[in-house]
């Protein structure tokens, strides 16, 4: 057996080479300029309500576990910019930053982080569960593959609703680079080979799951290749460079939207922190958070605004305090929010009020004495 | 004597296991550099070697199909599972192979797989970390499932665990892995599959196990100062389960009330009022009663306060037996 693992790890790939470390970028001349700014404002806010979580966390005003989208601004930022409002988006528990742009308000995700009342699923689903009908956001999704087939179906039933062409609408499935090695990924995008259907599953490869590497866990490291089995097209994109991620996702969505088949879109980027708020990744070597940081897309976009002459330093530092401004508002918020009552403890469990179903409140007797 | 943490205590009886059994390995995800979510397993791959320490991919029904595997060809693994509710990928090997490869076979074939699931809430956090499956594991024949409340049975338990030739399920407390207990190196004292009497009383019992021990404990001292004598049973196995020690204690006593933070609804609890009801129905002077979370998904942090079981609810329990 150790004969065996040690031949497979003979095996093993060396790791995608990161993007050349880059201080700055250029950008195509037809982008218009205020759609760049917007971006960044996006990113910054992004990043801002991230680091203002952390805060918050260490607090001890947001329980349980919190997971931040810190270096992967830009690919939610560019995701979210080629996602039509008609498309439907499912992605795991790191669902801050896609509920943002989504356009759901500061506060009331913040809030959901707080667990309060007055949050995006009323305090009920926590960090991890983002969920708003109303701008097609069916769901952050807190076990590892959860989303996959639930997303699948969702592009199933679209199906039955009209035919493809520019005005269809389609799913969008974000996933971690460890979750493809869950049964439910493979599953779920024979699923979608077969029923030919209008969905982009989006992995979103920071390296790392926890703390093991991809290398270590994938038999394709190469994820975007994952869905040659199931002749599923597959492209591999800079996640720090948000006009690529953006441009790519539109690819894969045109696919699916025109020709209503699916396709696998790989965004690279690294994990700037810990797996979750309380992780301080003790297993990463220091070359490796340093390569992190160098590959920060915020600061990355920042200076190649200021290199194209689109922003300078005072402009660029009214777009953080606007940031700081929205942030600081949404944490008061959230804090001024009444947690859910006791009272409610039982509500949603079902849709119809359910016969027999113990509904006492807590500490009322719930067997009653005759 | 010595005395130490429940999450210590574990990676100690892990380490003895490792030692004293070469067919016994760990399987999971980031359990050897990082030690496992818990640290449960802290260092022992460093000691081990990568080789019986086995880092696995994101994939549940993978290690514990690949442990079934393993335990064919006479292998002993031991799996962890980050969280309760991430079991579940891989219920459908546990429930339809791990349980039945033994009948299946008439014999011929065991699998003696062990899966250390910490369960239970008070950390905080949501639905999937913090919930109580037991009931959804003990349906089933085939499988044991234990679970220890204190740093001894920690200590002892998973070994004895580990050389049970049936499949067997450590639910492990979460919330009280830094709970500190003295270990008797020397002895295990109990069979992993019996109840332990841990307070004795007179006037009612109250049977839990895991994360609610010391909340029935507490529950009992209280009652003490009203004048009430609560005998508290550490039950310790849930399947099978020792009904023995519990109808014992009830022909004594008389009142009967189990708790745990699982649901009531279809839970541990039920089985045992029946049984108890069944056993010693003259003995009882009122009905068995249930103290346990709600039948609802498992609530968020603000909330969580009032879903768990608590000294209150167990007292109010308590009064109600008592005023029959
Ligand atoms: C079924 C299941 N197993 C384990 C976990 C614990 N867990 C949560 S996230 C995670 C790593 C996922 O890594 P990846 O898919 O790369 O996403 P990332 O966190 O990097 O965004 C693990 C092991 C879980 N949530 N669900
Ligand atoms: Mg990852």
């Amino acid at each position: 057996m150790a004969e065996r693992r040690r031949a497979a790890a003979a095996r093993v790939k060396e790791p995608a080479a990161p993007p050349e470390a880059q201080t700055t970028r250029a950008f195509p001349a037809d982008e218009p300029p205020e759609q760049l700014l917007g971006y960044y404002a996006d990113m910054v806010l992004i990043r801002k309500f991230e680091l203002s979580a952390d805060q918050m966390y260490k607090r001890a005003k947001i329980g349980g576990y919190c997971h931040l989208n810190l270096g992967e601004e830009a690919i939610v930022v560019g995701l979210m910019a080629a996602l039509l409002p008609t498309d439907y988006l499912f992605t795991n528990y790191r669902d801050h930053g896609y509920a943002l742009m989504r356009g759901l308000e500061p506060g009331r995700v913040m809030a959901e982080l707080f667990g309060k009342s007055t949050g995006v699923s009323k305090g009920r689903g926590g960090s991890m569960h983002m969920f708003d009908v109303g701008v097609r956001l069916l769901g952050g999704y807190g076990i590892v593959g959860g989303q996959l087939p639930p997303a699948t179906g969702a592009a199933l039933a679209l199906t039955y609703r009209g035919a493809p062409g520019p005005d269809a609408e389609v799913v969008m499935c974000q996933l971690g680079d460890g979750t493809t090695n869950i049964g439910a990924f493979h599953e779920s995008l024979n699923l979608a080979a077969v029923w030919h259907l209008p969905i982009v599953y989006v992995v979103v490869n920071n390296r790392l799951g926890m703390g093991t590497t991809v290398e270590a866990a994938a038999g394709e490291p190469e994820l975007y290749k994952r869905g040659s089995s199931y002749r599923i097209p597959g492209e591999r994109v800079d996640g720090t460079d948000v006009l690529a991620v953006r441009n790519g996702a539109r690819r894969a969505l045109d696919r699916a939207r025109l020709k209503r088949e699916p396709a696998l879109l790989e965004v690279m980027c690294y994990r700037l922190r810990g797996h979750s708020v309380v992780d301080p990744a003790r297993y990463r070597s220091s070359a490796d958070v340093e390569t992190a940081q160098a590959a920060d897309p915020v600061p990355l976009l920042r200076q190649s605004l200021i290199a194209a002459g689109l922003l300078d330093e005072a402009e660029a530092q009214r777009f953080e305090a606007d940031a700081d401004a929205r942030v600081a508002a949404a944490v008061a918020f959230a804090d001024a929010s009444p947690d859910p009552s006791p009272s409610q403890l039982f509500d949603y469990a079902y849709a119809t009020p359910v016969p027999n179903a113990p509904h006492a409140l807590p500490g009322e007797p719930v067997v009653v004495l005759p | 004597m010595t005395t130490m943490t429940i999450a210590k205590a574990i990676n100690e009886g892990l380490r003895a296991t490792l030692k004293n059994n070469p067919k016994a390995l760990l399987m999971g995800e980031d359990i050897g550099a990082l030690g496992g979510v818990y640290r449960v397993t802290e260092g022992l791959k460093k000691e081990f070697g990568a080789d019986r320490v086995v880092d696995t991919p994101l994939a549940e029904a993978g290690i514990i199909g690949t442990a079934i595997g393993l335990a064919l060809r006479g292998y002993h693994p031991i799996c962890e599972i980050q969280f309760d509710g991430f079991v579940f990928p891989g219920f459908n090997q546990i429930t339809t192979q791990l349980a039945k490869i033994h009948a299946r076979s008439a014999g011929q074939l065991s699998t003696p797989v062990v899966i250390r699931i910490p369960y239970g809430g008070g950390i905080g956090s949501i639905e999937h970390h913090s919930e109580s499956p037991e009931a959804l594991f003990a349906h089933t024949a085939g499988l044991r499932i234990i679970s220890p409340s204190n740093a001894h049975d920690a200590y002892w338990m998973i070994q004895q665990a580990a050389a049970c030739p049936d499949p067997v399920i450590v639910f492990e407390p979460k919330r009280r892995y830094w709970q500190k207990g003295e270990i008797n190196t020397d002895d295990p004292g109990l069979d992993p599959f019996q109840a332990r009497v841990i307070h004795p009383g007179t006037d009612a019992t109250i049977v839990v196990y895991g994360p609610l021990v010391p909340v029935a404990l507490a529950a009992a001292d209280a009652a003490e100062e009203d004048g009430h004598s609560v005998e508290v049973i550490d039950l310790r196995s849930i399947s099978p389960m020792d009904f023995e020690t519990v109808s014992t204690s009830v022909e004594k006593t008389g009142r009967l009330i189990v708790a745990h933070e699982a649901p009531t609804f279809g839970g541990v609890g039920g089985e045992i009022a029946a049984r108890i009801s069944e056993r010693c129905f003259y003995a009882l002077e009122s009905p068995v009663l249930r103290v346990g979370g709600f039948h609802m998904p498992y609530p968020v942090a603000r909330v969580e306060e009032h879903y768990l079981p608590d000294v209150d609810r167990l007292l109010e329990a308590l009064d109600r037996a008592l005023a029959y």
